[in-house]
């Protein structure tokens, strides 16, 4: 065991993995609560997406993944905020934005794979891979993920309020559509963040797999966003040592994805919070 | 008749791909309208997007089998719908269908990593690529063209109601959860059907785009779904003949030109909105 983690931790390019995925799962795990509360998975799934587009573009131009996806993510999330004040219209138009984004997304991919001969770069892109993370993208990652922590503490008050009880909080001049705003600023740099360490497509997993299962356990929402937050950085380590450990697993010897260990031990823990029948103390708050 | 041939690029219609590639496009693009009216009428976008992208998973993992890729589709498509169906749900159905995403996904991602399959083969599934249609393949789905047709003929009527007023169709004996699944299961079968046309990524597009697109301009469900079908056969026709044109990928096409109706519809009832207040007014 010992040796086992000597070598985890001898290897740069699983220090890197463990150092920025673990801020990438605070991050994620703090802000999925309110995506829980709030009932804006289907936001928090496109705008993973809606950033790859971002990435694949700076990508073309040269620049640092990072920076494509968080821009791009922040406007996307502010746009899916702006159209449509129903629900239903809400769902639609994040439907389409999304659309629209993973197409241009499809074309850039296509342009990509034309230009450099390998699906190396778009592959990584969409499914992420954690061990080849750039090191030096630790300072931003810390940076921003400072951002969006900072950012939940400032609106924590008032956003518990307009989130568990929207009319009262409105008719009380809560400024509900800008805490809203707000509110997608830090979600999307959260989600973009995972998206580039964990993969588009996965980061939909940190965000809410965790959060969903703390809602069910914790008594207030601060104590699901720390639970939160502690079980999606606990999701990325053990997934990170699963994976490394399953290169010498069969068949092949190659190792196993990081994003499918996250993927089920987050499966797991939904499901076993599923299991027990304790109330839901914050559903329960919501309803007074 | 050589003055119209000549407005299109050689071999548009004549070469046996894209004879393949109209059949196919076409029998899609009414699956998808169709099944994308209740899409709309529900809500439902998410399931729309996470159901054929979870299915991709099925297509992979038949890849590395050596098994068929449509069965994949198929039995992926219609598991992440039972899925979905399965878990409990009471405010945020996005919950659901993220988590039986994720899982289908992690199960892609593990299956491709497995398989090393050769890359853009997993791409034009991604992405779609209407080169690749075999006339089999145009027979399934043409196949599931029918069963599409005959499922929304058989619940058309339950369907409708259950979207519009769940509770009414639940007090008149139409049950909320069996709809539900029912629901979702059409979806899988509109999702298994476009894959390999429009690929994973994208299929949603044109489930969403048209239908969101008709819902601002029909007046009645017969209307809508009428004016959503003719708006997605449009976007596949306008797609293919781009995507002939230029090598560029389909899916690409068949985003841009439905957001491009979809923004349309949206002017549409603005300028119907504008002057209705203006006659109110005079």
């Amino acid at each position: 065991m010992s040796s086992f983690l000597a070598s985890l931790l001898g290897s740069p390019a699983v220090t890197a993995a463990l150092l920025i995925g673990s801020m990438v799962a605070v991050t994620s795990g703090a802000v999925g609560v309110f995506v829980v509360l709030r009932a804006q998975s289907f936001a928090g799934h496109a705008l993973g997406d809606i950033g790859s587009t971002g990435a694949a573009a700076a990508y073309l131009v040269g620049l640092a993944p990072l920076y494509g996806f968080i821009s791009v993510g922040v406007i996307g999330g502010l746009a899916i905020e702006g159209l449509g004040n129903r629900a239903r219209e809400r769902d639609i138009a994040t439907g389409i934005v999304l659309s629209l984004m993973l197409g241009v997304g499809a074309l850039l991919l296509y342009i990509l794979t034309q230009r450099s001969n390998a699906t190396g770069g778009p592959v990584s892109i969409l499914f992420g891979s954690i061990f080849t993370v750039d090191p030096r993208t630790a300072l931003p990652v810390a940076l921003f993920s400072l951002a969006a922590l900072l950012l939940m503490l400032l609106l924590y008050r008032p956003l518990v309020y307009a989130t568990l009880n929207p009319q009262a909080a409105q008719a009380r001049g809560v400024p509900v559509t800008l805490l809203g705003a707000l509110f997608m600023v830090a979600l999307a740099i959260a989600v973009e963040e995972s998206a580039l360490v964990a993969g588009a497509l996965l980061s939909t997993a940190l965000l809410i797999g965790p959060a969903a299962a703390a809602v069910r356990w914790a008594r207030s929402v601060g104590q699901a966003m720390v639970l939160a937050a502690a079980l999606s950085w606990l999701t990325v380590i053990a997934g990170i040592a699963l994976a490394y450990q399953s290169y010498v697993w069969p068949p092949g010897h190659r190792g196993w994805p990081v994003s499918f260990f996250i993927v089920m031990l987050v499966l797991a823990e939904y499901l076993l919070s599923r299991l027990g029948r304790r109330p839901r103390v914050i559903a329960r708050k919501e309803a007074t | 008749m050589q003055v119209f041939g000549s407005l299109f690029p050689t071999g548009l219609f004549t070469q046996p791909f894209m004879q393949n590639a109209w059949i196919a496009g076409s029998a899609v693009a009414v699956v998808s309208a169709l099944v994308g009216f209740f899409v709309v009428l529900r809500g439902a976008s998410f399931a729309a997007h996470a159901i054929p992208r979870a299915s991709f998973a099925g297509a992979a993992g038949a890849v590395l089998a050596g098994g068929d890729t449509l069965l994949g589709l198929a039995v992926f498509a219609a598991l992440s719908a039972l899925g979905m169906a399965a878990l409990p749900q009471r405010r945020d159905q996005g919950q659901a269908t993220a988590l039986v995403l994720m899982a289908s996904l992690g199960l892609g991602a593990l299956f491709l990593s497995l398989g090393q399959s050769y890359a853009p083969e997993v791409y034009a599934l991604l992405f779609g690529q209407i080169v690749g249609i075999s006339r089999a393949d145009v027979m399934a789905i043409l196949g599931l063209l029918l069963l599409a047709l005959l499922a929304s003929a058989l619940l058309y009527r339950p369907l409708l109601w259950s979207s519009v007023a769940p509770d009414v169709a639940a007090a008149k004996g139409v049950p909320r959860r069996r709809m539900d699944t029912l629901f979702l299961l059409l979806v899988a079968l509109a999702a298994t059907a476009a894959v390999p046309v429009v690929g994973a990524l994208l299929s949603f597009s044109l489930m969403v785009g048209p239908a969101a697109a008709a819902s601002y301009v029909g007046r009645s469900p017969g209307q809508a779904i009428a004016v959503a079908i003719l708006v997605s056969l449009l976007s596949v026709w306008f797609s293919l003949i781009f995507a002939y044109d230029t090598g560029l990928p389909v899916g690409f096409f068949v985003a841009a030109v439905t957001a491009v109706f979809y923004a349309l519809a949206r002017l549409w009832a603005w300028l119907v909105a504008i002057e209705e207040t203006q006659r109110g007014a005079a």
